[in-house]
């Protein structure tokens, strides 16, 4: 579909369609809150009304017909239920959910320039029309023009139209308007054009004109002040009846609720709760935190707060600018010199932490969705579930918050599957048929944990066992330990599901979640009692865009080791190096081989061989092999920046990315995963298997 | 940015030409970023052999590669007087930084569009010629260098 849009226009549709994705989230959370709830509460019918409201002007004023028509008929429904004239049953509420559905769809749709079906669309508003049937009909559509019933009598208005000068920069167009309340009845229009300047002093983007003039027909006041809801911000209106005999009696001056068409950009943080009439601070459009990129909402205070830090550092800054001389250091000087310096790590460190919580965002944003999978999934399967959420306003790196709603979801698909039993058993065993599933976030030392818990029939150890013997991934006398029981749940393919339904069973999501957690820099807990329930703990790094490295030296160049991945390091004492097949070395640690690989052979790169005389070995856990990395010395562990090296170049396998050292020069950061890809292809290659 | 609207829009385009085996060779003046001096990059393992490695540029990680190995040349040592250019350069849809190292550097030369002929290939090779245009000028000529084909795609990984 493709508008005729001004740039102007352009750009506040980018704004429209985050706005309305978060309008939406909001209006599942509400619909989803008047389902649970035995009596409709008409604070979150309002809100919701509202929700509806903004989206079907908006998308009319940006000529999104189809989205302002679905909007306007979930909007009536809803209308319906604001005056009591309809009772929101599970039914109608489903009715809207799907709508929430449809409206959502549209606007991916139309942002990202594909199709949708007007088919299905209009089935949809046929449904919604129906269901609304019964209530008082509120016309006041743009799109639709409405012939009045014929019960009522005729009216009529005087009213006056004044736009504040900057009402065409928000995209309203007067015209438009008064085309629009042309149609509810007769119009007499008069223009008011004393505040229009000479042509040298007009600035093309104000609005100099004002109306006044009457309206005649079969129209309410409330459907006129409808047809300038969408400014009411932006514009002086004054609506007044006026009766047969001549006396005029004032109607409401402005409007009573008061929506701003353009939400400012900046907003406080607080967690993403419904019923707020401004939009939740963080980006909550779920298209948007999908594609990665986009932008973020930061609160002001954190932004104040960066701007004091870079205040301390040009202090700083010019602190040691002012040591800077003519004549040798004194020992004043260098006095002076090493406190400036102190004071400018301290500053450097402030700031970076400062700078990397603009990037943190609460993990509510991924907690959101959950309300509405679960209430779907648990009519699916038949099951009744009550989700809490607590911990929402744990805060992650947008980075790492991204990756993290995936694997989530197979968690929770999986409790709800395999987890919580149906009703019926949950009955005969005593427990209470409504199964609670809790979604936890937390903070502990420099992690965040996130936990899936869920009081279903837990998992049952010999099953797993027998299953696990089953398949061949254990002996048939073997018994694993609890490390090894956790590897087996998280084996490709495992599952003690007895059916594959389209919702789990395949023994897919478990591996993918703990590789996803993995690459993240994480890794995943399962705390399990037959009967009781089960607990799955992610722990995550709090961010993705700097880690602890060990510095490693081959040759003349430095590489940088993830922290997290190295098990141990060695001096190779050469008694313990054994000749594999003529080819490679294996190195005898305790009671375990460890295949030894020399950095330069296996990344390509040419340099001195590691000898085994002089080296160090650095094991490191690659996809849960170890392998020993010969290195000539270890250097400093610190804390890297992790900067791209795709960006300018591209990908290279067995390299995380790149780092600047304290010197100033480059240094790679090492994928051990990779390098031990590399490692066994290169051993296939030469016929030889890896021990 | 792009030197494609420079070229069709102007009547002439602006050149910064440079020094390679003797020859004159030219890049649209708007594609170069900053000229340096030399500084041993860290070598990218299976990086092709005309790319050096990587070096800093305030932050940022950018590859260097030889334009004389990229031609076919032999390659003379780098050091105190190695020049450097570095370009925007365009592959695969998005514009990337990289470095250049050529023998010396020329000037900067004003070209009228009219001047620019197409490039015979000097390669027998299968690869397309990386010249776009040889500019024309009555003292000398210069070889416009197309240097996203040259650069902008480089083989990356097995």
């Amino acid at each position: 579909m493709t508008l005729q849009l001004t740039d102007l226009q352009r750009q506040l549709l980018g704004t429209f369609f985050e706005e309305s994705f978060e309008g939406l989230e909001q209006l599942e959370t509400g619909l989803l809150a008047l389902e649970r709830s035995s009596k409709a509460d008409p604070e979150t019918i309002n809100d919701v009304f509202r929700v509806a409201h903004s989206i079907k002007g908006g998308a009319g004023s940006f000529g999104l017909a189809a989205i302002s028509r679905l909007a306007h008929e979930m909007e009536t429904l809803l209308d319906g239920f604001r005056a009591g004239a309809l009772s929101p049953t599970p039914d109608a509420l489903s009715l809207l959910l799907e709508g929430v559905d449809g409206l959502r769809g549209m606007l991916e749709a139309t942002r990202d320039e594909r199709g949708y079906s007007e088919e299905s669309l209009g089935r949809l508003c046929e449904r919604l029309k129906a269901a609304s049937a019964r209530s008082a009909p509120h016309p006041a559509a743009p799109a639709e023009p409405q012939s009045p019933p014929a019960a009522r009598s005729e009216r009529t208005f005087a009213f006056r139209f004044e736009p504040h000068s900057h009402l065409l920069e928000s995209g309203n167009e007067p015209v438009r308007l008064l085309r629009e309340l042309a149609r509810l009845g007769a119009l007499k229009l008069e223009v008011d054009r004393s505040r229009l300047p000479g042509l040298r002093a007009l600035e093309p983007n104000l609005c100099y004109l004002g109306w006044h003039g009457t309206l005649r027909g079969a129209v309410t006041l409330a459907e006129i002040k409808e047809v300038f809801a969408w400014v009411e911000g932006d514009a002086d209106l004054e609506v007044t009846e006026v009766v047969a005999d001549g006396a005029v009696t004032p109607a409401a001056r402005q409007p009573t609720t008061n929506e701003e068409p353009v939400a400012p950009k900046t907003e406080a943080a607080p967690a993403a709760t419904p019923g707020a009439a401004n939009a939740p601070a963080a980006t909550a459009a779920r298209g948007d935190a999908e594609a990665g990129l986009g932008s973020i909402r930061v609160a002001v205070d954190k932004i104040d707060l960066l701007m004091n830090m870079v205040g301390e550092l040009v202090i700083t800054q010019s602190m040691l600018g002012e040591l800077e001389g003519d004549g040798p250091l004194d020992a004043h000087r260098v006095e002076r010199l090493r406190e400036g310096l102190g004071l400018l790590a301290r500053n450097t460190r402030s700031l970076q932490e400062s700078v990397m919580r603009l990037r943190s965002m609460p993990i509510g944003i991924v907690f959101n969705r959950f309300p509405r999978l679960v209430h779907d999934l648990g009519r699916q399967l038949g099951k009744e579930v009550e989700l809490k959420i607590a911990g929402q306003n744990t805060e992650l790196d947008k980075t790492v918050l991204e990756k993290l709603g995936d694997p989530l979801v197979h968690l929770v698909r999986n409790s709800l599957d395999h987890g919580i039993e149906a009703p019926e058993l949950r009955r005969a065993a005593g427990k209470p048929e409504l199964g609670t599933l809790e979604l936890r976030a937390y903070h502990r030392g420099g992690d965040i944990v996130v936990e899936v818990v869920d009081d279903g029939k837990g998992i049952d150890r010999t099953r797993v066992i027998a299953r696990a013997r089953e398949m061949g991934i254990l002996g048939p006398d073997e018994e694993p330990g609890e490390d090894a029981l956790r590897d087996i749940l998280f084996a490709p393919g495992f599952s003690t599901a007895k059916e594959v339904t389209n919702v789990s069973g395949r023994g897919v999501g478990m591996d993918v979640v703990r590789r996803n957690v993995k690459s993240l820099g994480g890794d995943v807990f399962v705390d399990t009692t037959p009967g009781r329930g089960t607990r799955i703990s992610l722990r995550l790094p709090l961010t993705l865009a700097i880690i602890d490295g060990q510095l490693i030296r081959v040759g003349v160049h430095a590489y940088v080791v993830p922290l997290l991945s190295i098990v141990e390091s060695v001096q190779v004492e050469p008694r313990r190096v054994t000749r594999f097949q003529g080819q490679r070395d294996i190195y005898r640690l305790r009671d375990e081989l460890i295949p030894m690989m020399d950095l330069c052979e296996v990344l390509g790169v040419s340099g001195q061989r590691v000898s085994v005389d002089e080296a160090l070995m650095v094991v490191v856990e690659a996809d849960g092999e170890h392998v020993g990395l010969l290195v000539h010395e270890l250097l400093a562990q610190q804390q890297v920046v992790v900067k791209s090296l795709e960006s300018n170049y591209g990908r290279v396998e067995g390299l995380a990315g790149a780092t600047i050292l304290g010197d100033g020069s480059v240094s790679f950061i090492l994928d051990v995963a990779g390098i031990g890809r590399l490692m066994r292809r290169s051993h296939a290659r030469e016929g030889v298997r890896a021990a | 940015m792009t030197s494609g609207t420079a070229k069709n829009a102007a009547e002439s385009e602006q050149l910064l030409t440079f020094i390679v085996d003797g020859q004159e060779y030219g890049v649209d003046i708007l594609r170069v970023q900053e000229i340096r001096g030399w500084s041993a990059p860290m070598p990218i393992p299976q990086a092709p052999a005309y790319i050096k490695g990587v070096i800093n540029i305030r932050g940022d990680v950018v590859p260097i590669a030889d334009l004389r190995e990229r031609l076919g040349l032999p390659t003379l040592p780098y050091g105190q007087t190695t020049v450097v250019i570095v370009l925007r350069v365009l592959g695969g849809a998005r514009e990337r930084v990289m470095g250049v190292i050529v023998d010396a550097m020329s000037d900067v030369t004003n070209v009228p569009t009219g001047a620019v002929k197409a490039p015979p290939s000097f390669h027998d090779s299968s690869e397309p010629s990386p010249a776009r245009g040889i500019a024309m000028l009555e003292e000398k000529m210069i070889t416009i260098l197309d240097v996203d084909r040259i650069f902008g795609e480089h083989v990356v990984i097995r």
